[in-house]
């Protein structure tokens, strides 16, 4: 057969939007990320391992993946718990319950920042009760782990939730009546199909969680080898016109979220696979 | 439909609906309700003028400008985009879609750092554009181009699933009606998406307000020239203006709200599948 670019189609407009969607996409997406990469060249590997190996951009990558990781873990269950809520349950306020899942996404993260730090600093409402208990939540490690939570919260809530609400209860009920137990259906029958949906939820959760600036460095105290995040040591490094040891940080974080996008993919045709 | 549910325990309903509810206040309920506490704290005087002193007026134009000229830019390429990718088979579609998506996966901070790389005075463009005497970095181009990278896989993301669905059975019967292009694309396209579109928009209005990471690695933070309102309320609070800087923030909080209803609204008006809320 011979070559060709695309299927014969009545409809027109296939070289014009081409054409457009490739210019526009070239000129802002694959120029400039390629202009990154481009400049990581400029530094030889010794230069490089140097930026990358400094004891204060080491304890920034272990904070950064350290903290999503929690965050993402944390956000697995209570989402887990808000789906099945919101997809099995009726409850008084359930619409407005369910439409404000999205608000993380909606917020503006700069906003988000502020507010978690005045509800978490030691004199804000929920501060001050932790704080009798010798808790200390902004300005810390946890106050990183609280503004991910918040950042990563609808992300497995939605991918989770249309996979319970289009569930076959007659699995679980085949399940009960051939006389298993409440958990035995749950952890053997259901679990299991939400597998695929949780850990893409997961990744997607941690994804955003790695990259996120905004509503951390409100409530972090952002100090070097403590609470200092990957995407402010860029920012700094910036701010002193470091190009080259900001682009070889942004270059690593850069690998890394391919890396998980890469993954999410993997779990999606898996999942489609097996389903089929 | 609920009585079928006797196959679950009887606490478990109580336990998990009390601890969604308990979850959900302390990490969504607390923060809007914190935002318009402290807004208000020293009364609507203070908050009036926290909203009309002249940086954060410049704030607010600055922000404007952004979105009217990012969210229609983004919406021809969105609407172009998912005209390519859901009417037409051809080689390489799975990777302009990944090339679409990439923005979101993004850092935003990692956004602004490549247009300082190529237009930054020590990028790949800096000299060239010193010696004419261009600003992009540090001005309002560079605002512009970053809110214009993050926003851009939003109209699209938000159409394409829609369009897919509708398949090209009426464009082709219109066409072969003797319908011209545009008039297909105008007369039967665009009102079988027009709620997924009004959406897409919202949301690239809200995220194009509200964007924050890759605005302030670009911007340079000059007061009442390079900031738009986040920067501004991020400048007030590092003054400790602790009512300013959430006064200003409940503007951009009462946008989301005006987001997430307007998104339950069209969820309503379509009247099935959830949209895309990222």
């Amino acid at each position: 057969m011979k070559w060709q670019l695309r299927k014969p189609s009545v409809l027109p407009g296939f070289g014009l939007t081409l054409g457009f969607s490739l210019t526009y996409v070239t000129l802002l997406v694959l120029i400039p990320l390629g202009g990154l990469l481009l400049y990581t060249t400029k530094l030889s590997w010794n230069e490089f391992g140097a930026v990358i190996l400094d004891p204060r951009v080491l304890a920034s990558f272990k904070l950064s993946f350290g903290a999503s990781l929690i965050a993402a873990v944390i956000n697995l269950f209570f989402g887990l718990i808000v789906a099945w809520t919101l997809s099995r349950y009726n409850f008084f306020g359930k619409k407005i319950v369910d439409a404000l899942v999205d608000l993380p996404f909606a917020l503006p993260t700069a906003v988000a920042g502020i507010a978690l730090a005045a509800i978490f600093a030691s004199n804000g409402w929920i501060g001050a009760l932790l704080e009798p208990l010798g808790i200390q939540i902004a300005y810390s490690r946890a106050g990183v782990v609280v503004a991910l939570v918040f950042i990563g919260l609808p992300f497995v809530v939605r991918t989770v939730q249309p996979v319970i609400e289009e569930f076959e209860k007659e699995f679980e009920e085949a399940s009960t009546s051939l006389g298993a137990s409440w958990w035995q259906t749950f952890s053997r029958v259901i679990l299991p199909s939400l597998m695929p949906a949780l850990l893409t939820g997961f990744a997607l959760s941690f994804a955003r969680a790695l990259g996120e600036y905004g509503s951390i460095i409100f409530i972090s105290s952002n100090m070097p080898f403590v609470s200092e995040i990957v995407p402010l040591i860029i920012v700094t490094k910036l701010s002193q016109f470091d190009y080259v040891g900001a682009t070889a940080v942004g270059t690593v974080m850069l690998l890394a979220t391919f890396v998980i996008l890469f993954l999410i993919n993997a779990i999606q045709i898996y999942s489609r696979e097996k389903s089929l | 439909m609920q009585t079928e549910h006797r196959l679950e325990p009887r606490w478990l309903k109580p336990l998990l609906l009390g601890t969604t509810l308990l979850f959900l206040a302390i990490f969504l309920a607390l923060p809007l309700g914190v935002v318009f506490s402290e807004a208000l704290a020293k009364g609507w005087k203070v908050y009036w003028a926290s909203i009309t002193e002249p940086d954060a007026i410049a704030a607010i134009k600055l922000t404007l400008l952004v979105v009217l000229i990012t969210v229609p830019l983004n919406t021809v390429f969105g609407v172009a985009t998912a005209w390519l990718i859901a009417k037409f088979e051809f080689r390489g579609k799975g990777l302009l879609i990944t090339l679409i998506d990439l923005p979101f996966a993004v850092s935003p901070v990692i956004a602004g750092l490549i247009f300082v790389l190529l237009f930054g005075s020590q990028g790949w463009f800096g000299a060239w554009l010193s010696e004419h005497d261009i600003r992009i970095v540090f001005a309002t181009p560079g605002i512009i181009l970053a809110t214009l990278f993050i926003t851009s896989p939003f109209v699209a993301r938000e159409i394409i699933p829609l369009m897919q669905e509708q398949g090209k059975d009426e464009e082709e019967s219109a066409l072969t009606l003797g319908a011209s292009g545009w008039q297909t694309f105008w007369k039967v396209t665009l009102p079988n998406i027009k709620w997924g579109l009004l959406y897409g928009v919202i949301l690239s209005n809200a995220r194009a307000m509200g964007e924050f990471g890759a605005v302030a690695v670009v911007s340079g933070h000059i007061r009442g020239m390079t900031t738009t309102m986040p920067l501004h309320v991020e400048i007030l609070y590092g003054e400790y203006l602790f009512t300013a800087a959430f006064a200003v923030a409940s503007l951009l909080t009462l946008l989301a709200l005006v987001t997430l209803v307007l998104k339950s609204f069209i969820e309503w008006r379509i009247g099935k599948k959830r949209l895309l809320a990222h």
